[in-house]
């Protein structure tokens, strides 16, 4: 037993704020005072809170410690470790209380409306250690169901928990799992999904860093329900951290007699291998995604036969996300009825969700489904920065859409979002202010399809290219009212013809911020004018004369020389020779560079 | 691992190292060693070894023991706070020995050794 613990974030937003170096530090300080029988220093996955990384946690006080440096480790070990004092200057601002208390971390905005079941362990355990996550009840859940549950009691289990795909379809893992298990044939498969690929999502990723044996066991789980004794994890190369915690985890996993041969002494059998993705975004669709293992390039093929049918290598296989997965064990051990009391009627459980943007506590939140937007950006996430207003938040990503501001209060799940013309998508989330103008966000959208579109399909191919030459018109000023028209009439046509997920899904940041924000479109037609004042083309830089006061500074620090004048009198700005960079409104005191 | 009851024997032993990863919860045991300057000058820290290894070998997941900062009665120290059941107790005087009786006779059988106890020295 140690009487202290400290944990300290190993997630990526942390390590990348060098939060391994503390780890370093605080091991090497703690061997030196001769204290390693009592203090135990741990590297754990994603807190959440990454906008205050690099995080530690002190037990059993509770001590939050945000933004912590490598500098500060000494006077943590002196003051708190050795003489039992709190390092109150770095505690995180909430958790301190009125009169210099430490409040629980439960307590606070961030934390209180939380309700973490995918991350119980993120932030909590070491991932690189298999007895810790057993220390937790884990593989309790594999063992009951080998011992106790025959193949369809699982899977009654998880249909009547109403689980649903947390890659973003929602479809249901029960029902999903049933297939496999009623498809013909002796070789079945057992794949993840962690090809997570959507610009400003980290959800997958934070939980096979911060708990890789829940999505191992889970997927033991899977094949023991549908008969299969082999399971492929596909992750992207560019989660070095995700794919070695995964390596250790799969390797510590086999020591133990977990994976592998005759498990728990059953007869049952289930081995996992880890394979790559190479980046590309088509490989999260699941046919691309199979047909990438099995060796070939990675592109879509038409459905049916659905994978449950005929999957990988032609045989039945079930493909589920590392968040569903990461629920699993946990409704086997605490029961359908337990997970199906969260949520809303058609959406059970809760959702991860990777908060980015406008937004002050950047980081990962889970949430039970049916929380409202505004709780999610105001309560938890703490409102845009800087005091701007909310203009939209975006779900879904690149196949997803914009929620604008007076939808804020829709309680969030599958089908709300998709009735508002948006998605769930695997849950990144990404706040805009009035900042941020809409065309430029769709136009940022499709510029990633346009260069993720595998080729494979016309409509996608080429659909998306033009769309996104329309857009580009837009953003230029040269685009006329009927060219809105057409760009919506090709949205349509997109969907309907493309064959994947990714080509049916890619017209709907552009349909959504038509519908919701026709406006801005108008104004960049109608009046060349760029409302949030970010697109460039439309954009200008004047000197209001009455307040330049001749101080010269933007003229010398015009990179292209486009500002003239003499000193004490005001200057001008040559909008032939500006390029539009923003120094000059940047450099001025005065507030005299305004945007026109 | 051969079997379901391997793995709940190591369940088991591992819940040790990560007792006391938590804030105490009200049902818990909450044993508090002074540690500052005074506390270490008069022999706390076996105490808290003592402490931490019988809480260990006896398995007892319902406790938490850290230490604290000065208490005060720096002439009694080692001391040893122990908060149960809304009660406060203070031992005094402690030694690695009278530790390891105390966890067996209060916190296991919830009997407090009266005669460590601070109003009987």
């Amino acid at each position: 037993m140690f009487r202290s613990h400290i944990l300290v974030c190993g997630g990526t937003g942390c390590t990348s704020g060098n939060s391994m170096k503390i780890y370093e530090a605080l091991v090497a300080r703690i061997r030196k005072e001769g204290l390693e029988n009592e203090v135990h220093v741990t590297k754990t996955g994603c807190f959440g809170l990454c906008a205050l990384g690099p995080i530690m946690i002190v037990y059993p006080e509770g001590a939050f410690y945000s933004q912590v440096k490598v500098e500060d480790v000494d006077e943590i070990i002196d003051e708190h470790i050795i003489k039992g004092r709190i390092v109150t200057r770095l505690l995180y601002k909430e958790t301190v209380g009125e009169n210099g208390d430490i409040k629980a971390l439960s307590d606070t905005n961030f934390y209180k409306k939380q309700h973490r079941v995918a991350l119980r362990n993120c932030g909590v355990i070491n991932p690189e250690k298999i007895e810790e996550y057993i220390a937790y009840d884990g593989y309790q859940a594999l063992g009951k169901v080998l011992t106790e549950m025959t193949p369809q009691d699982v899977i009654d289990v998880i249909s009547k928990s109403g689980l649903r795909g947390r890659g973003g379809a929602g479809f249901p893992t029960g029902r999903k799992w049933q297939f496999a298990k009623n498809s013909p044939g002796k070789k079945k498969y057992v794949c993840c999904n962690a090809d997570e690929g959507d610009p400003g999502a980290f959800m997958d990723r934070s939980i096979l860093e911060g708990d890789p044996h829940a999505v191992i066991e889970a997927m033991a789980i899977a094949a023991y329900a549908i008969g299969s004794d082999q399971g492929y994890i596909y992750v992207r190369a560019e989660y070095p951290i995700a794919v070695q915690r995964l390596t250790i985890a799969i390797k510590q996993a086999r020591e133990y007699g977990l994976l592998g041969k005759n498990i728990f002494g059953t007869g049952f059998n289930f081995d996992l291998d880890i394979r790559l993705g190479a980046g590309a975004f088509v490989c999260g669709e699941e046919t691309a995604l199979m047909t990438s293992i099995e060796g070939h390039r990675g592109e879509p093929r038409p459905r049916p036969p659905f994978p449950a049918v005929k999957g990988l290598f032609g045989k039945p296989t079930i493909l589920n996300n590392v968040e569903t997965y990461a629920n699993v064990a946990q409704i086997i051990l605490k029961g359908a009825d337990w997970f199906a009391s969260m949520g809303t009627e058609k959406s059970r459980g809760t959702k991860v969700f990777a908060l980015g943007g406008k937004i002050h506590n950047t980081g990962l939140v889970e949430i039970p489904m049916g929380t409202t937007m505004r709780e999610i950006i105001y309560d938890i996430g703490g409102g845009c920065p800087n005091g701007k207003k909310f203009k939209a938040a975006q779900t879904g990503g690149p196949s997803g859409g914009c929620i604008p501001a007076h939808l804020i209060d829709t309680p969030i799940d599958y089908d709300n979002l998709l009735a508002i013309g948006s998605m769930m998508g695997s849950g990144g989330l990404i706040v805009m202010d009035e900042d941020n103008c809409m065309v430029d966000i769709a136009k940022f959208f499709l510029e990633f399809t346009v260069d993720e579109s595998c080729g494979k399909c016309t409509a996608c191919r080429i659909g998306t290219k033009r769309l996104y030459e329309m857009l580009c018109k837009v953003t230029d000023g040269t685009a006329t009212m009927e060219d809105l028209d057409k760009m919506e009439e090709l949205c349509y046509y997109i969907k309907e013809n493309s064959l994947c997920g990714l080509g049916q899904t890619a017209p709907n940041p552009v349909l959504s911020t038509l519908h919701y924000f026709r406006d801005e479109y108008e104004a960049h037609v109608r009046d060349k004018r760029c409302p949030a004042g970010v697109c460039k083309k439309l954009l200008r830089y004047q000197i209001v004369a009455d307040k330049c006061k001749g101080c010269t500074l933007c003229a010398r620090n015009c990179p292209v020389g486009a500002i003239t004048g003499s000193v004490k009198e005001p200057h001008v700005i040559d909008p032939e020779k500006c390029i539009k960079c923003g120094v000059c409104m940047e450099k001025c005191r005065f507030g005299a560079v305004i945007k026109a | 691992m051969k079997s379901l009851e391997e793995l709940k024997a190591l369940r088991d032993k591992m819940k040790s190292q990560t007792d006391n990863r938590a804030v105490a919860g009200t049902d818990e045991t909450v044993i508090k060693v002074g540690m500052a300057t005074c506390g270490i000058a008069a022999g706390a820290r076996p105490v808290l070894t003592a402490l931490l290894d019988e809480a260990e070998k006896r398995q007892l997941h319902n406790v938490s023991i850290s230490q604290t900062g000065c208490i005060g009665l720096c002439r009694l120290e080692p001391i040893v706070e122990v908060f149960r059941d809304g009660q406060k107790y203070t031992y005094v005087l402690m030694t690695p020995e009278k530790a390891r009786r105390m966890i067996v006779e209060h916190v296991v059988n919830g009997n407090p050794c009266q005669e460590y106890l601070i109003g009987e020295n």
